[in-house]
């Protein structure tokens, strides 16, 4: 007796025959998979190290972080922070230019319409795929080391780990270029530079500037942050603030990291509303 | 055998004045900000040089036992913490987003709950994570708290969006039969974006294993202590170790994702 609906066509089959949303092999897997998501919640809360006695004071430590930060150090403002604040803005676009330029060969590598080849398609989404895994935060830390700290280490920083989220969107909207206006080049007899240029570009272009506007946004957050590891910009005012116990100051970074992630976005839903 | 006539000839691709001025505008920027950031030839080609120490020094990694120990404790302790921060934050985005969505819940409350989202999606995870560690001290704990933070900030408005492109016959058809509106959530809304929300789980359970591995470097537990550690006491062929040790994780868990999503497609 099963209720399976996999049941020989005929009178007993017919009779028998259940609705099923799932086939039991599916149910199963769903079953087996809520069990290990279970397993692996309760295997971390049980294993999971929190210090109780650091608990105990949190509200206190809480409260005591607001009073410390206010009122906010607005004079720090012109003495670093403007000049931090520049720099953050200058890693973030150089960044994004420069993992646009590295960004479009491998994304024409990728893009089955244009290389025509499996090996080289898979090198660049290896390409894609390894400076996507490693975050900005560890490529600045290698940078860093390379290249000593500042705004240089943020800049390279920003671009490695923005080629693969760049390339991917890049090659997706090559990949659904039409074919018409390329062979039409190609029936001409025009170069593979020209197809590129005048087959493929205008139709990619507005999509190439989305995406470059929308990874834009992304790095301007995560260029705040770099100076931490010795990237430059906001996020070195706040290292210095915070190594220095001076949390107005710190209130003062975090305050203006806020308004320029803010500003940052109203300013790229403006364009895009624009440009697309 | 032409038509003739003094037809002019039609330029096949007219110059674009605009799209030259931009590119030359964005080449004198490039000029100008490599500049600001110091970015000089002599600077690259120090580098280069300095790079190919740094990774001669990579190599090989460094798989001595106490290194591994080390290792094993924080990447355990980095996978607690994605684990957490995306149930956590995934189960505070149900009911936030459905708050957030315009087409369920009333204007203001609408707007708060949006305005709460914001402000959670505007902090990079390492900034709250910062806040955490100041207020429930270095550890686990804080690395937990700030990445649910992050989570909570990014599912939240990919259900909301989720809710409001939903179909609302469904909705109107189970208010029809005078349900309450838990049962209307549980019938009609969950329904229909399970599927999705599923497959933003999924996203976030990678992308919070990526970020466990940073919020460390600033006291939050997980395996970016030792890192950061690593890299100032130049142990680069550890550090080697580590960055291994972690694509290697995140690669698990995008293969885990991946099933995640096939399986509730």
């Amino acid at each position: 007796m099963t209720d399976s609906g996999l049941l020989p066509s005929g009178p007993a089959g017919q009779r028998l025959r259940q609705w099923q949303r799932f086939t039991p092999l599916q149910r199963v897997a769903r079953a087996g998979f809520y069990v290990g998501v279970l397993i692996a919640i309760i295997w971390a809360m049980r294993t999971i190290q929190i210090i109780p006695e650091f608990l105990y004071d949190a509200p206190q430590q809480t409260a005591d972080l607001f009073v410390r930060m206010w009122p906010i150090d607005w004079s720090w403002y012109p003495k670093t922070v403007h000049a931090a604040l520049i720099e953050t803005l200058h890693t973030a676009t150089l960044g994004t230019i420069l993992a646009v330029l590295l960004a479009s060969p491998v994304a024409l590598m990728v893009a089955r319409n244009v290389t025509r080849s499996v090996v080289l398609n898979n090198v660049g989404r290896l390409i894609l795929v390894a400076t996507r895994s490693v975050h900005s935060l560890m490529w600045a830390l290698f940078f860093v080391a390379v290249f000593g700290p500042g705004a240089l280490a943020g800049v390279l920083a920003i671009a490695v780990h923005s080629i693969g989220f760049t390339g991917k969107f890049l090659s997706e909207a090559i990949e659904e270029a039409k074919p018409g206006p390329l062979e039409a080049l190609v029936a001409t007899g025009a170069p593979p530079a020209a197809v590129l240029i005048k087959g493929i570009w205008p139709q990619v272009k507005p999509a190439f500037l989305a995406i470059a506007m929308f990874r834009w946004d992304i790095n301007v957050r995560e260029s705040a942050v770099l100076g931490l590891v010795g990237g430059g910009g906001l996020g070195m005012a706040l290292d210095t603030a915070l190594s220095n116990l001076y949390w107005d100051q710190a209130g003062l970074v975090l305050v203006v990291i806020l308004a320029v992630v803010i500003v940052t976005e109203i300013v790229t839903a403006w364009a895009r509303s624009r440009i697309i | 055998m032409s038509q003739a006539g003094p037809v002019q000839p039609r330029v096949a691709f007219p110059p674009n004045w605009t799209s030259r001025i931009v590119t030359v505008a964005i080449c004198a920027y490039v000029v100008y900000a490599a500049q600001i950031v110091d970015f000089t030839w002599a600077r690259f080609l120090t580098g280069l040089d300095q790079g190919r120490r740094f990774v001669a020094r990579m190599f090989p990694p460094d798989f001595s036992a106490d290194k591994l120990d080390l290792l094993y404790g924080g990447l355990v302790e980095s996978m607690q913490i994605a684990i957490l921060a995306t149930v956590f934050g995934t189960l505070i985005s149900l009911p936030l987003g459905i708050a957030a969505a315009r087409n369920l819940a009333p204007a203001p409350i609408a707007w708060a709950a949006r305005g709460a989202i914001a402000l959670f999606r505007t902090l990079h995870p390492i900034v709250i994570a910062i806040l955490f560690v100041k207020a429930v001290g270095f550890g686990a704990l804080a690395g937990t708290l700030a990445l649910t933070v992050a989570s909570v900030g990014f599912v939240s408005k990919l259900v909301a969006e989720a809710v409001e492109e939903m179909s609302m016959a469904q909705v109107e058809a189970v208010r029809a039969t005078g349900a309450s509106f838990a049962s209307v959530i549980v019938m009609g809304v969950f329904p229909q974006v399970m599927p999705r929300f599923i497959g933003f789980t999924a996203y976030e359970l990678d992308s919070n294993l990526r970020n466990s591995a940073l919020v460390g470097i600033v006291g939050g537990g997980g395996i970016g202590a030792p890192l950061f550690t690593a890299f100032q006491r130049f142990d680069y062929d550890f550090v080697l170790t580590i960055v291994l040790a972690i694509i290697a994780i995140v690669m698990v868990g995008e293969v885990v994702s991946g099933w995640m999503r096939r399986l509730f497609q």
